[in-house]
Parts: C-alpha cells; structure tokens; sequence
C-alpha cells in the first residue's frame, strides 16, 4: 500500500497526538498551526521574543509535551507553523476535502497560498471561550477567562489586583491558579450554577469516571491551591452587571436560581479592578462544517469510536468534538491519527478506551454546568449584544419579533449582528438564542452560526494570487529562508 | 374579482411584491413558503437595482418601470411605519461602469448611446469627473460612464417590509410549508397540496425563484426556470472607498451570456456597514453550494483590476446563492396556457431585487384584466425558452463541469 499522507490542523494536544500517532502508523504528516509555536491553549507557550529562563514554571505536564512535540522533528513530518487553514474544498466525491492554506502570520501580507490533497484530514482546531453579554461586559478590564490566563501564561501579564472570575465550568479554579501564580489578587470565583445542578450533572454513570483520575486528580490539585491562597469560590452567584467610567471599577454580583434567574434583592456591588469571565467553549467548527462534518445535538462535531466524521476521510480529536480537559484531547488525537494513518484497530484500544471515557466525561461536564435559560434577562434594553456591529438587546428583540422576519439570516442582516469583523465567532450563539427566545421557539439553531466558508480572513491580492500545489514534504517558504 | 382567493408560493422578494399588490387589490391572499421569509436567492444575493446593465429592450421597459414605482412603494411603507423603510436601505448612488481596454471602450460607447436613446439618463465621464467621483480608482480606464439611476436596496430588508404591507393588508403567510403538488380538476388547478395539508385557489403564482422550475413540474405544469450560482466577496470594514457602485464593462456580456462555464466580472460597492461587496460569478451547478477557491480568486482578480489599492483588504465572508435563470434572459410572468389557475412570476435571473415590485404591478394588472403599464408579451409563459423541449438534458452535463 502506498504511504498515506495525513494532513493535521492544530497542534494543540489533540493535534499533536494525531501527529505522532500518525507518524507511528507509518503516514507521512502535515501539522498546520496558525500560532508561531505548538501547544494549543493547554501548553500555550512563551512567543520566542518572550522566550524566559523557565518557561515550565507554569506549564503542567511539561515533559509529556516535550515529547509530544518532537514528532513535529520526525523525518516524516512536515511542520507548518504560521500557516492558516483558510477554506476546505470538497471536491473528489468519497476523498478527504482539499486544504486550503495561507503561508503567514495571522495578521501578515501577501502570503502565498497553498493546497494539500491529502488522503485523510484530522481537524483538532480546539473552541474559544463562550461569553454572555451583560450590562457593561465591554468595558475595558473585562476579560474572556481564557484570555486572562493567556496572558498570564503567555506573556506574564497580570490583569489586576482585585480580580472577580465568574461565570461556569471547572476551568475557573484553573484560570484563577493561573492569575494567581503570576502574581494577580483574586477576591473571588463565582460559579453560577448551584451545587445541586453540579452534583446531578456528575452523579449519572460514575463509573465513567474511572478512567479520568488524571484529570480528577489535576482538578483537586487545583481547589487544593485555592485554599492555600485562600481565594473564596462561591457557587450560584453570577457577575451580572460591570460598572465603570471608561474601564471597569465595580461589578454587580447577585444570586441565581437554577436557571439563572436574578434573586430579588441579592445584589451586592465589590470594587474590582478587572473582571474575568467564561460560560463555558465554542468549539472552532467553521472547518468540520466546510468539510460537510456532521454536530451533535450539542453542538460539538460528531465522531465514532473511531473520531470518524461523518464526512468522508475526515478525522476530529480533542475539544471540537467535546470539552474534556486536555488528556482526553490526547487520547482522541492518538486514535485519530492512528486511523487516519489506517493503523490497525487493535494497537490503540487502550487510548480507544480512554477516548471513549473522555467522552463521558465531556458529556457529564457539560450537564454539570449548563447555561441557565433566564440569562437574557440581565440584559437591559440598550446592551449591546453584537459589539462588531454594536447592535443592541432590544434592536435584536424588535428585529426577530417581527412576524414576515423569522428567518436567521434575515434577523442578522436587519440588525447587523454577527456580521462584523469576527465573523459571529463571539455573539453567534447568542444572536441565535436571543431570536429563538424573542420568538418563543424552545431549540436554537446550533450549525447555523457556524458556517463560515472563508473560514480566516484573505486578503484580496493573496485570493487572486494563484496557489501552489503542495506535495508532502514541501515546507513553506517564509519558513525555510528565515533559518 | 372581489373574493378571489389567490396562493403566492414562495416568500423571496418577488413573492413578498406579489403578494402586496394583490392584497392592496382586494383578493384574498394566502403565501406559502417552504421554509422562511427572504430566506431564499433574496438574501444570498446583492441588493442592486439597475439601469446600467440593460441594452434597450424589455427588460430594460421593466427597469425603467421599477425605478418608477421603487420611491413610491417606499413612501407607501413609510406611512405604515419608518422602522421598515429604514430596513430597505434605499441609496439612490448611482453606478459607474468603466471600460479598460478601447475595444471595451467601443463596446460601451455604442451600447450607452443606445440606452440614451431609450429614455435612460447616462453621462460620459472624461478624466478628471471620474478621478473626482471614484479617487481610488485605476486610472487606466478606457471609457466611464455614470448611470444617476442606479440605487441599491438591503434585499432581505426590502422583501419582509414589502411582506409586512402584505400582511398589513389583509394576506396570510405560512411558513415551513412546502408545496408538493397541484390540484387538479376539469383540466384547471384547483389549490395546491402542501407538507401542511391542501390549500384551495383560485389563482396559483408560482414565484419560488430558482425553484420554480421543480415546483411548476411538481404542478404537471413544468418551466425550464434553472439555477445560475452566484458568488460575492464581503470586505472587513473600511473607511469610504468605493463610492458609486462601480463595475467593469464585462459585466454586461457576462450577464447577457448563456454559457454554463464560469464567468465573472467585476461589481464594486460599499455597503452602511463599510464593508465592500466583491460580485460576482456566474456559473450552472445545479443547486451545487459548495465552496469554490478558483471562483473567489477569478472574482478577487477582477475587483483588483479596478481597485488595485483594495489588493490587502481583508475578505471576511463569502456568500452565494443561486439566480432563476431562464435561456433567453428574461422574466416569466403571466398566465400558464397549460393550466388554466397556474400564474408565474419568476425567473429574473440576476435583477429580481430590482423588478420585483414592477413585476408585481403588472401581475396585478394581468391578473385584474386591466391593461399592464407596459408590454408584457416578451414575458408570457408561452415562449420556447420557457416551455422549450431542452429542458432535462443539460443539467446533468452542467454538473460535471463544477
Ligand atoms: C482558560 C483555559 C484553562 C484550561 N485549563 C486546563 C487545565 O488546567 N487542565 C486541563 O486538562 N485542561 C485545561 N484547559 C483545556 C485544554 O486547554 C484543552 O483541553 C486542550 O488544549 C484542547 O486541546 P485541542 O488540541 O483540542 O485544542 P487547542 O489546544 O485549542 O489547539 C487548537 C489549535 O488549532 C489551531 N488552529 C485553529 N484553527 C486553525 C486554522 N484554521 N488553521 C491552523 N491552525 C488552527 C489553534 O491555533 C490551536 O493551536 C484549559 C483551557 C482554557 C481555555
Ligand atoms: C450572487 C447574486 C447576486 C445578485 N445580485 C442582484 C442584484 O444586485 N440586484 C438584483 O436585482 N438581483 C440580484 N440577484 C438576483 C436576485 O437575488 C433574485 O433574482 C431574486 O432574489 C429572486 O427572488 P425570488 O423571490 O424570485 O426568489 P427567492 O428569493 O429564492 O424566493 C423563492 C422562495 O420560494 C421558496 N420555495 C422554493 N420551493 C418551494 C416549495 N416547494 N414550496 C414552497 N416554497 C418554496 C423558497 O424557500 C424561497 O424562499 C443576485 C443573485 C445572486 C445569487
């Protein structure tokens, strides 16, 4: 049988398992990864300008990634960082789509495009955190939590002295570990959901658990460093208001029914110099919905036992298909690879199992801390829900309560939301759920936010440039003249 | 006349027109849409409405009609409420279309001359009165003209308002209802069955755009009205550009061509929200959406052509839709004679924003007996691009050419 040559997009855990699975299998390997460095969110790594003496201080698992990464040096591998899947092509009927990619950094000029047809495709482009709207979230100061801990990972920024977390899921207590170990003041982490809704989302199933103890055991690590800093967590409380004169000063903290609905008289006020928050991740799905990969009814890509997608010759690992924390993103990626590499089933049941049980996991963590339906109802009429395109609460409400405006697309382009410059990627979700709401249907639309054919922006002279056919090992350009 | 009960089928802008005039007129009427208002070719399109792009002639009667009855539909709207007027986005900008070769040039001098003859305002632009209008512009232009006619519409915007006087007047909308048949006795429709039950008429107008051709087989009464992809570039927002809509003389020959194979030609506009709109291609797939890089950089390429400074302005989006595209260009509206009770109003190809509301004004006059403001014959049902044999065959080879 001829080589098979895998293409990896995101060099993330997941991704990065693919890489080195795929590589075991015998595949030659793209990995295309749009950051400078590898490591996805999890590893996210000092920019080489920042390069410091101990860049693992902060880092966990730290050898394993190490590791990991030395697949990218495999003669097999063809490593290609600062490069940017821009569009997936379905072309040949039964074959994995044509990738499309600009060779350059995020923000740069005239990036030659190029194309690979490989025989398989493992998509591992991981989510970005899901934020509410409430009044005054885009004053300066407030941050996304993932945003915060990057900065405090990354570039050794600290946000704040008087720090307020809110929002819901377990990586709070991490981002707050984080903020704290670079040196930020903490006063509190507010988990809006009550324990009894955390409890139930676990209690199903717990033998599913087993297989997670790495994880359980990180997680308890981390409430252990929350007590040795003393950082109060707090559960049913939500931020529902920030306040501020050009920048965050005070932010409104109340207490929330299950459904997140405002206690009557619970509100307190705490002066704060930033605020960070997150209600959970939206998975990166603009690439499996161009490649014609089917979601689950939660709204993550749907993939077997094997991370097969629906779509022919196409792989998905690691948080696109459910939030588990990164060793599941591991345990995906390795089973992804390996298949996409067409190993045989029988070398990986094991990170097969463990996949299976992230899975569980991802699905339990999801129940356990959901997004409570009255949040809507923290909005007042002028927030701003859309801030591309600053289209407010009540222009949305009005907009989708029309009768003859019942379609999405017509609610978006009456009011502008989501069409600015990124693209839906903050409010589509929200947009969706506001105008489900205003018209009283119970489902939002889940893939419709998503769809995204261009799915990073291209600049005119780069799109009429034409592109270059791209073999397996062909590294790119700008690359290889800089060394 | 009074009474009559009248089935719109399909709420794109065309429906959504139709279905105003009818109901201002007094009959009974009822939209069925398959799935949502303006959710179909309406809003995956651009929303301009043009003299400039028609050569004398029917379409370009019809043209002249619309532009005629847009300022006064909209200040009907505006008595109902300004919140869907303001939702059209009306912008009266006027168009340049430039040629960049001295055949191009030519070309457009003989066809601007022979628009002036038939009524429409058009004015060559020398040097300085184009650098002046357009300042980003290239300057290795041939010829310039500027059409003071040409506005552009938000087209979803301008369906659901128009939707809205419908309703305001008495018509019913039912959506996420899919029609499936007619119903058929002593040789005359009698209503149409739906996903939702039957629906009794006594008129059916079949105005389901690039559908048409599916619905009206569905009927027994089958037109040759056929999808044409479009595909336009959106920009990130930017600070005033491009102020006209401004576009190569090749559009006209792209619009007016009947070959299956990619074309693309250059339309410039910006757009409240200042992002530029980049249009547009033209190409028979069948109902084939799927993304295609070579079109966007085919598209890209010919945008640069006329706007080299746009060369690293961000593309954020792409979108597309399918045009109802009949053989010899034009629209369908009028009486099917197979069927006695099946009206269409279809097949306006790349102008159905534009035509929508003279379309619907002269449905309403055929429709009434009265005598329509203009010449409707080149329209009828009864033509052979309409009702020709061909139809079947070339999809299916158009297919293998995506
Ligand atoms: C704030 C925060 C705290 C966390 N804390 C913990 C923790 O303490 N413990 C834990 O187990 N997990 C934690 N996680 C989760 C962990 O980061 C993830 O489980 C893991 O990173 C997921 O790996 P992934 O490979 O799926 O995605 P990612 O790590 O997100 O990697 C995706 C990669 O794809 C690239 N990419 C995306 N789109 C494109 C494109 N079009 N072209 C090219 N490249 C592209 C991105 O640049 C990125 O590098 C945390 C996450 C966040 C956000
Ligand atoms: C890229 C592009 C650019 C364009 N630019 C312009 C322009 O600048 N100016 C201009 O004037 N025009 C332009 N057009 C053309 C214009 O969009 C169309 O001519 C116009 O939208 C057609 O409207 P319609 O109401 O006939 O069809 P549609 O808007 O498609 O409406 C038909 C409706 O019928 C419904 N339907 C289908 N089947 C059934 C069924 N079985 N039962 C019930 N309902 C059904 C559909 O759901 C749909 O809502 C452009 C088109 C494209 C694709």
């Amino acid at each position: 049988m001829a080589v098979r040559q895998v293409a990896v997009v995101g060099a993330g855990p997941a991704g990065l398992a693919a890489a080195e699975a795929a590589l075991s299998a015998g595949a030659t390997v793209t990995v295309i990864e749009s950051a400078e460095q590898p490591g996805g969110q999890y590893h996210r790594m000092l920019p080489r300008a920042y390069q410091a003496t101990h860049p693992q201080r902060l880092q966990h698992h730290w050898r394993a990634f190490e590791r990991r990464r030395r697949a990218l040096l495999h003669p097999d591998c063809t490593w290609w960082p600062e490069c940017t899947v821009w569009a997936l092509e379905q072309a040949e009927p039964g074959m994995p789509p044509r990738v499309h990619v600009l060779d350059g950094s995020v923000d740069g000029t005239g990036r030659p495009r190029r194309v690979l047809e490989p025989d398989a495709l493992v998509l591992a482009t991981g989510v970005h955190d899901r934020v509410l709207p409430f009044p005054g979230w885009e004053l300066p100061g407030v941050f996304t939590a993932g945003a915060a801990q990057a900065l405090a990972k990354g570039e050794r920024v600290v946000v704040g002295d008087r720090v307020v977390i809110a929002g819901t899921g377990p990586f709070l207590l991490p981002v707050a570990a984080s903020l704290t170990e670079a040196g930020a003041g903490v006063l509190a982490v507010l988990e809006a959901n009550r324990p009894a809704t955390v409890l139930r989302g676990w209690a199903s199933r717990p033998w599913e658990l087993a297989a997670q103890v790495g994880k359980a055991a990180e997680l308890a690590e981390y409430v252990v460093g929350q007590v040795r800093h003393k950082v109060p967590y707090a559960m049913g409380q939500a931020v529902i208001e920030a306040r501020g004169d050009g920048r965050v000063e005070e932010v409104v903290i109340a207490r929330v029914d299950p459904d997140w609905s405002v206690i009557a008289g619970s509100e307190r006020t705490l002066a704060v110099d930033a605020l960070c928050v997150s209600h959970g991740f939206s998975p990166q799905l603009e690439l499996p919905m161009a490649a014609g990969c089917a979601l689950t009814a939660a709204g993550f890509v749907e993939v077997d036992e094997d991370q097969r997608c629906s779509a022919p010759g196409v792989y998905a690992a690691g948080e696109i298909t459910g939030i588990a924390g990164a060793p599941a993103a591991v345990a995906e990626g390795t089973v992804a690879g390996w298949f996409a590499a067409g190993g045989a089933p029988a070398a990986v049941s094991a990170a097969r199992r463990r996949a299976a049980a992230g899975r569980a996991f991802a699905r339990r963590l999801a129940r356990a801390h959901p997004i409570g339906t009255a949040w809507p109802d923290w909005l007042r009429e002028q927030t701003v829900v859309c801030r591309c395109e600053e289209t407010t609460y009540a222009a949305l409400c009005r907009a989708a309560g029309a009768p003859t405006r019942e379609d999405p697309r017509a609610v978006r382009l009456a009011t502008r939301a989501g069409l600015g410059p990124c693209q839906a990627r903050i409010c589509g979700q929200t947009v969706t759920e506001i105008t489900a709401r205003a018209r009283e249907q119970a489902d939002a639309p889940r893939a419709e936010p998503h769809r995204r054919p261009i799915a990073q922006p291209i600049r005119l002279g780069e799109l009429a440039a034409p592109a270059a056919q791209a073999g397996p090992s062909d590294r790119p350009n700008m690359k290889e003249s800089e060394s | 006349m009074y009474g009559t009960r009248v089935v719109v089928l399909g709420a794109g802008i065309v429906g959504a027109a139709c279905a105003r005039e009818l109901a201002e007129a007094g009959l009974e009427v009822t939209v069925i849409e398959r799935d949502r208002p303006a959710g179909g070719t309406t809003s995956h399109g651009e929303g301009n409405v043009l003299v400039s792009d028609k050569g004398p002639g029917p379409e370009l009667a019809l043209t002249l009609l619309s532009m005629r009855l847009w300022p006064q539909v909209l200040a009907a709207l505006a008595d109902r409420g300004a919140a869907d007027t303001a939702a059209v986005e009306w912008d009266p900008k006027g168009g340049i279309v430039v040629a960049t070769t001295e055949d191009g040039a030519a070309e457009l001098d003989r066809f601007a001359a022979a628009q002036r003859a038939a009524g429409v305002l058009v004015e060559r632009l020398d040097s300085a009165a184009l650098a002046a209008a357009e300042p980003r512009l290239t300057r290795e232009v041939t010829a310039a003209f500027h059409y003071s006619g040409d506005a552009q519409v938000q087209p979803a915007g301008a369906a659901t308002a128009l939707l809205s006087a419908a309703v305001a007047a008495g018509a019913t909308v039912r959506t996420g209802c899919e029609v499936l048949g007619g119903t058929v006795r002593g040789g005359r429709l009698i209503g149409v069955r739906t996903s939702a039950g039957a629906q009794d008429a006594d008129i059916v107008v079949n105005a389901t755009g690039p559908w048409s051709g599916d619905v009206s087989a569905r009927i027994g009464a089958p037109i040759a009205v056929r999808p044409r992809r479009g595909e336009v570039l959106v920009t990130t927002p930017m600070p005033p550009t491009v102020f006209h809509k401004v576009y190569g003389a090749d559009y006209i020959a792209a619009v007016g061509s009947g070959s299956a194979a990619l074309q693309t030609s250059a339309v410039v506009e910006s757009t409240r929200a200042g992002t530029i709109l980049l249009g547009s291609s033209r190409r028979q797939v069948g109902f084939d959406d799927r993304l295609r890089p070579h079109v966007l950089s085919a598209i890209a390429v010919k945008a640069l052509r006329l706007f080299p400074c746009l060369a690293d302005t961000a593309v954020m989006r792409c979108y597309g839709g399918f045009r109802p595209y009949v053989d010899d260009h034009l629209p369908v509206m009028g009486p099917d004679p197979r069927l006695p009770g099946l009206w269409h109003a279809t097949g306006h190809e790349g102008a159905g924003i534009g035509l929508s509301v003279g379309t619907a004004r002269l449905l309403r006059q055929l429709v009434l007996g009265e005598t329509p403001d203009i010449d409707t014959t080149a329209f009828r049902v009864d033509r052979p691009a309409v009702l020709g044999a061909s139809n079947a065959t070339t999809t299916h080879k158009e297919r293998g050419l995506a």
